[in-house]
């Protein structure tokens, strides 16, 4: 994610050149909007901190091997939509949890409400949106991620 | 945007903080795990997002927008998904990248249901994710999901839209 840094550092240095006043407004305005959202950031690493205390992401792995029938889809979709874990994490863990015996739609339903879901970047999506379409989004993202499970399961024959 | 009220929005972040600090300083394990995966947290959030607001700001005061109205406004055709598919396949971090992003884009007049297929498509079609997942859980599992997902966003951002209207 460092690429990003070059690329807007280049950007401002063209905006600078193309317009001086309109580059300053630009920053002063990226300040303004970090700050009047960044207590909605503390609130969801807060959040994240301590869900993550609850589920580490080992206890995830040891119940997603014990149960691999619907309440195992049950627990990965609910746990895939509150904590937060990056890609080059979670999709390594999959891989391990496969070779367990956790079976594919137990993985897609839990990779995917990881991404769709964000329990605890809520009050973000609040702020930003309004209470009723961040929850209504958000209901949408779990129940899609059911669908994509059960999909997965039917294609590669695990049901 | 509703403006978080001042005290309130600052004090679940404040206590967590406080508590874990306390504690980490304080020797009891629980806690400053808590606070280890706090710092871990912030962390990514501090190196992430200072570039994701400059380009945000830019966007702000560089697009027109006109230009945004007219080709993602309520007459945008099919190409307007497909931009947004693209821009969002290169959101790096998740939902909190991209929430700022639409909102942006939503204040510039982008349809209400473009707003939602971009936040959708940000969460299923990123570029870096594709690749992790094809190489660990195969290319089938990565194409099945697309094709199963691309659809349902759309017609889910449709349905967001619907129910905001009413």
């Amino acid at each position: 994610m460092r690429f990003l840094y070059p690329i807007a550092i280049v950007l401002v240095i063209i905006s600078a050149f193309a317009d001086r006043k309109k580059t300053q407004q630009s920053l002063k305005l990226a300040w303004k909007k970090f700050f009047s959202i960044l207590p909605g950031f503390l609130t969801m690493i807060s959040l994240l901190a301590v869900i993550t205390l609850i589920f580490p992401l080992e206890k995830t792995g040891e119940l997603l091997t014990a149960h691999a029938n619907w309440l195992g889809l049950l627990i990965a979709l609910s746990i895939g939509s509150a904590i937060f874990v990056p890609g080059f994490i979670a999709y390594p863990l999959s891989a391990v949890l496969l070779e367990n015996g956790v079976p594919y739609y137990i993985i897609a339903g839990f990779t995917t409400s990881l991404m769709l879901v964000g329990f605890a970047s809520l009050p973000i999506e609040i702020a930003y949106f309004g209470k009723k379409t961040a929850i209504i989004r958000n209901v949408c993202g779990f129940f899609l991620s059911l669908l994509i499970s059960i999909v997965i399961g039917f294609l590669y024959g695990e049901f | 945007m509703k403006k978080f009220k001042n005290t309130l929005s600052w004090l679940i972040p404040a206590m967590v903080i406080g508590f874990a600090t306390g504690a980490r300083f304080s020797g009891f394990t629980p806690g400053a795990e808590l606070f280890n995966n706090l710092w871990q947290y912030l962390k990514t959030l501090l190196l992430l997002l200072p570039p994701v607001f400059i380009i945000i700001g830019l966007f702000e005061v560089w697009i027109p927008r006109k230009y945004i109205e007219k080709h993602f406004g309520e007459s945008h055709g099919i190409s307007a998904w497909i931009w947004l598919m693209l821009l969002a396949s290169t959101i790096v971090g998740g939902l909190y990248v991209s929430l700022p992003l639409a909102y942006s884009l939503y204040q510039k007049g982008i349809r209400l249901r473009l707003v939602y297929g971009f936040l959708g498509f940000s969460t299923i079609c990123r570029i870096p994710m594709t690749f992790f997942e094809a190489s660990f859980l195969g290319l089938k599992f990565t194409i099945i999901r697309y094709i199963v997902a691309i659809p349902l966003i759309i017609l889910s951002s449709m349905l967001i839209e619907n129910i905001n209207r009413n």
